[in-house]
């Protein structure tokens, strides 16, 4: 969390910087594996970011990698990097965070995990998360949660909490999450990191344990704005396996520039911008807008009139999805089984009870209620207008600005407890975050400053479909006037 | 009492016909080991996606179109959720609005003439696996290689009124779906099933009343039965006072009896809805141009060029029947015509053979040259039909060429009226007393002296030549 300079060590290197001094030979792959290792056990008694590490098995890969020597195709050659755990990884738990898949091995790799192979990067860790990626804290893992590196007493945002807290500690360069309703923008606001959710479709989601089929999309965190860049060049495109992918090409992600701030049109939704904000948070923000007002960027307040039901379709749109995703987890061919169960139904319901989590429990419950019979109209079919007039309206304020830029969270990091036991208040927690997957756009969270109780505050730019590459143009152009914070 | 009649709707499940399954690529298989054929997809693993099988959306078109129904361009996919231990994804996906084809329908005939029978759908979904009860350990195990095949379900309107429409329906249905390779139908594999949903009313009525649903007959003999064994049950509820009740039944073959399996109100809610991991099905016009291109002709178009070539009904139907029957059939006649000989060549020999050893009929060794050589012989008089049958075998068992053979066994018929004459002359000579009793009008003798004719060749005179060659010499 300091300036480069002369004395960096290795782990702090950003994904970007790192790679070229692993093509270079000036660093070995065994010497960045090492580096980041030796940092994950320093760092991880405090974080308790990741769920399995790999330390072994990294350093053997790291060394071979090392002996075939740098292959400049290979985009993340000798990079160290972390995936949530709810990628499946061949051979290695894939647990979501979950008692009921805590001793489950994947008999294959998720596709986004082999291609993050096939581009030479060294698998270092799995990281924690909420509970099936349900929840913003991780305090929904079955493992316990993580805690944000800025401050040990707060929470790291969820889902993908722990690959933020791992990224802002410097455990490694790069990290690989999700995004349901959030859940890399969210904890990498929190965390002081940069996180993008690509444009639904734009990433195979094949192998990526379902929360919400229609919402889940995978997506980088890291350091930097073109170390997302890098990652996401490697991880989109068409892939036979998931039927939702898009078949369109891939942009060439890497040659994108800082986009010039003087007449980018950025459209405010009203909607977001005027809802509750904590002091400090909005204090940051606003500041940075008059920054970017200074420098030239055309500021212009929108409504998105349909937003303030989107947390309502959202939680039941993707409790409906993951209602049904989640039924698979039935006791009878892999994970957990209870004792000695005296019927077929008792057998159901003792292994699904002993095994999910409270919040994964409520969410299958409200998903099943809003798609039962007599239910059904009121509740899933109502959401599902509500999403397209969402989609609509973001669609719309799109045609008037070149992007759309609300706050990630109404809050910094919060104290542990703080919602666990007020759901409702939780989910609107998310109101920033989840129409961006509702309207299936592209999403870049950064950082926009330091709040004076020192924790970090973000923002998010929001994009055209399948516009990732002027989306990383204005973000490094962000990350110019508002420099990182690790 | 007010006279009731049946009403009956059918939904059919027919397995379709592809190398693999319809959402990964296991093999379609059947008889091997219990969970050989699965993957993580199949198997309901974690992060699993579905990738649809476009030949199965084909054959389901197909079907369609040789039904004459309406194949949608775009048909949707939707998840139906249950619980059991042979459905790994705790759902079934299936197709709900709109399906793959709507309307459509057969035209079946029997006692009481001609009746169309309408289709209400047709719609894609894949099957679950097996669980397999282990009375002995009491335990249930799960195969799955099953699970993911993929099916069509016809539901039929309420059209048909009597057990024996219901058969022919199916029948018909069956031998139009078997013939276009929509499913190969084997009944005993299950790969063609049957559920009836059946109640009475009023006759003449055009209300419906309360049925009952009798799933999973895999039999058409089971389909008459069971709709037999209800329409007496729920006469009897009727003449009791009693009310039907919405239900699903099971019928027991060897009880002759349905019996209740779960009512409405244990009926499953299925909270259907969009599937999210497969976006709509496309059949697009051109697609559908060229799948009706490639429609070949229907059994009823077939069964009556065969009938109009000579055939009898019965030996069409077999024809129709068998897999590659009537290729193997048209390739022979081409090569000799004579399709009566042919047909009956099939139906008593080759097609049995086929049967037997489980092959289909242009896998045979005996190609349709062989058969064709061996009608020839036939017609020509060269083999008799006992020889002709004699020499089937090693036919079979080898192919070649029949004459060659027949030479070689020399059981080539005597069809030389001078020869038979010496043979005739010679048993009328031997038998004094039969000669002078036919002579005296007992001419049920002939063919007591055919015989004895026939024993002399040692079988290689032609009885026909034999028998008119004696009539006229004992007329003499």
């Amino acid at each position: 969390m300091t300036e480069m300079t002369e004395t960096t060590e290795l782990y702090q290197l950003t994904l970007t910087e790192a790679a070229a001094k692993l093509q270079s030979r000036e660093i070995s792959a065994q010497e960045l594996t090492a580096a980041c290792l030796d940092r994950l056990e320093s760092t991880e008694p405090a974080l308790q970011a990741c769920l399995t590490v790999l330390a072994d098995q990294a350093l053997e890969d790291a060394a071979l990698l090392d002996r075939a020597g740098p292959d400049p195709d290979q985009l993340l050659w000798g990079l160290p990097l972390t995936f949530k755990d709810i990628y499946c990884t061949k051979g290695v738990r894939t647990s979501a965070a979950s008692r009921m898949l805590r001793r489950y091995i994947p008999s294959y790799d998720a596709e986004v995990v082999t291609r993050i192979k096939k581009a030479g990067a060294v698998v270092l860790a799995k990281t924690n998360l909420d509970e099936f990626a349900m929840g913003s804290t991780t305090e929904f893992s079955a493992f316990g949660p993580t805690r944000n590196p800025w401050n040990p007493a707060k929470v790291p945002g969820g889902s993908s909490g722990g690959a933020a807290a791992s990224i802002a500690a410097c455990q490694s360069p790069g990290a690989l999450g999700t995004d349901t309703g959030g859940s890399i923008r969210q904890p990498a606001a929190l965390c002081g990191c940069v996180g993008l959710k690509p444009t639904y479709g734009r990433v195979s989601r094949y192998g990526l344990i379902a929360y919400a089929s229609s919402l889940d999309q995978p997506g980088p965190l890291a350091r930097r704005v073109i170390d997302c860049a890098r990652l996401l060049q490697v991880m989109a495109g068409p892939d036979d396996r998931d039927n939702t992918v898009s078949t369109r090409p891939v942009d060439d992600y890497l040659s994108a520039r800082p986009a010039p701030l003087r007449g980018l049109r950025l459209g405010l939704p009203r909607e977001l911008w005027e809802s509750r904000l904590d002091e400090e948070t909005s204090a940051i923000l606003k500041a940075a807008l008059k920054t970017l007002e200074e420098a030239g960027v055309e500021l212009k307040t929108l409504s998105l009139p349909h937003l303030p039901h989107s947390v309502a379709a959202y939680y039941i749109l993707a409790t409906a999805e993951a209602s049904t995703n989640l039924a698979r987890y039935d006791g009878v061919r892999y994970g957990h089984r209870a004792d000695d169960p005296q019927s077929l139904r008792d057998l159901y319901v003792a292994s699904r009870s002993e095994a999910l989590g409270p919040e994964v429990r409520r969410r299958i419950l409200l998903g099943t209620f809003a798609l039962s019979s007599g239910y059904y109209d009121a509740y899933f079919k109502k959401a599902a207008k509500v999403r397209r007039l969402i989609r609509d309206d973001f669609f719309r304020a799109l045609e008037e600005c070149d992007f759309l830029c609300s706050p990630v969270s109404p809050l910094t990091a919060w104290d542990f407890g703080k919602f666990t036991d007020d759901p409702l208040t939780a989910y609107q927690m998310d109101l920033m975050t989840l129409p961006v997957n509702l309207a299936g756009l592209p999403g870049l969270s950064l950082p926009a400053g330091l709040a004076p109780g020192g924790l970090p505050v973000g923002w998010q730019l929001i994009g055209r479909p399948f516009g990732e590459r002027d989306l990383l143009g204005a973000g490094l152009a962000l990350e110019e006037a508002f420099p990182p914070l690790t | 009492m007010i006279e009731m009649e049946p009403v009956i709707g059918l939904e059919i499940h027919a397995q379709l016909k592809t190398a693999t399954k319809l959402f990964c690529s296991c093999p379609v298989a059947r008889g091997d080991e219990p969970n050989s054929h699965i993957c993580e997809i199949c198997s309901g693993q974690p992060g699993a996606l579905p990738r649809l099988n476009a030949r199965a959306v084909e054959l389901a078109a197909r079907a369609g179109l040789a039904l004459g129904a309406e194949v949608n361009e775009i048909s949707i996919f939707s998840r139906k959720n249950y619980f059991y231990p042979d459905l790994p994804n705790g759902f079934q996906t299936s197709q709900l609005d709109p399906p793959i084809c709507q309307g459509g329908g057969l035209a079946i005939e029997n006692q009481t003439g001609g009746k169309f029978i309408r289709l209400n759908r047709i719609h894609l979904e894949d099957d679950a696996g097996k669980c397999l009860h282990d009375e002995q350990r009491g335990q249930t195990l799960v195969d799955l290689n099953r699970a993911g095949t993929p099916l069509i379900e016809i539901v039929t309107e309420p059209d048909l009124a009597s057990s024996a429409q219901a058969v022919e329906f199916i029948k018909k249905l069956h031998e139009i779906l078997v013939h276009l390779e929509v499913t190969e139908g084997r009944l005993e594999e299950g790969e063609f099933r049957c559920d009836v949903n059946i109640s009475l009313r009023p006759a003449g009525a055009a209300y419906l009343t309360t049925r009952a649903e009798i799933k999973n007959l895999n039999s058409f003999r089971h389909v008459g039965q069971a709709i037999e064994y209800e329409i007496e049950r729920q006469t009897g509820l009727y003449d009791q006072g009693q009310p039907v009740i919405q239900e699903t039944r099971l019928f027991d073959p060897a009880r002759q009896e349905t019996r209740s399996l779960r009512s409405k109100e244990e009926a499953h809610d299925y909270r259907y809805f969009t599937q999210p991991d497969l976006p709509p099905v496309v059949v697009t016009p051109a697609r559908l141009a060229a799948l009706r291109a490639a429609l070949p002709p229907l059994p009823g178009q077939i069964r009556s060029r065969l009938l109009a070539q000579g055939l009898t009904g019965e030996q069409a139907a077999v024809l129709l029947d068998r897999r590659q029957a009537v290729e193997y059939f048209d390739l022979a006649s081409q090569i000799f015509d004579q399709p009566g000989r042919l047909a009956a060549l099939m139906t008593e020999l080759l097609l049995p053979a086929c049967q037997r050893d489980n092959i289909s009929p242009l896998e045979a060794r005996l190609t349709p040259a062989t058969l064709a050589g061996l009608a020839r012989l036939m017609a020509d008089n060269t083999l008799s039909r006992r020889a002709a049958y004699d020499l089937f075998p090693e036919l079979w068992e080898k192919g070649g060429d029949p004459a060659a053979l027949a030479r070689a066994r020399g059981v080539t018929q005597v069809s030389d009226a001078g020869a038979i004459a010496a043979l005739a002359a010679e048993i009328i000579a031997a038998h004094p007393a039969e000669v002078q009793n036919y002579r005296a009008g007992q001419t049920k003798i002939l063919s007591f002296l055919v015989g004895q004719l026939m024993r002399r060749s040692q079988g290689a005179a032609n009885p026909k030549l034999a028998g008119e060659v004696l009539t006229k010499m004992l007329n003499e």
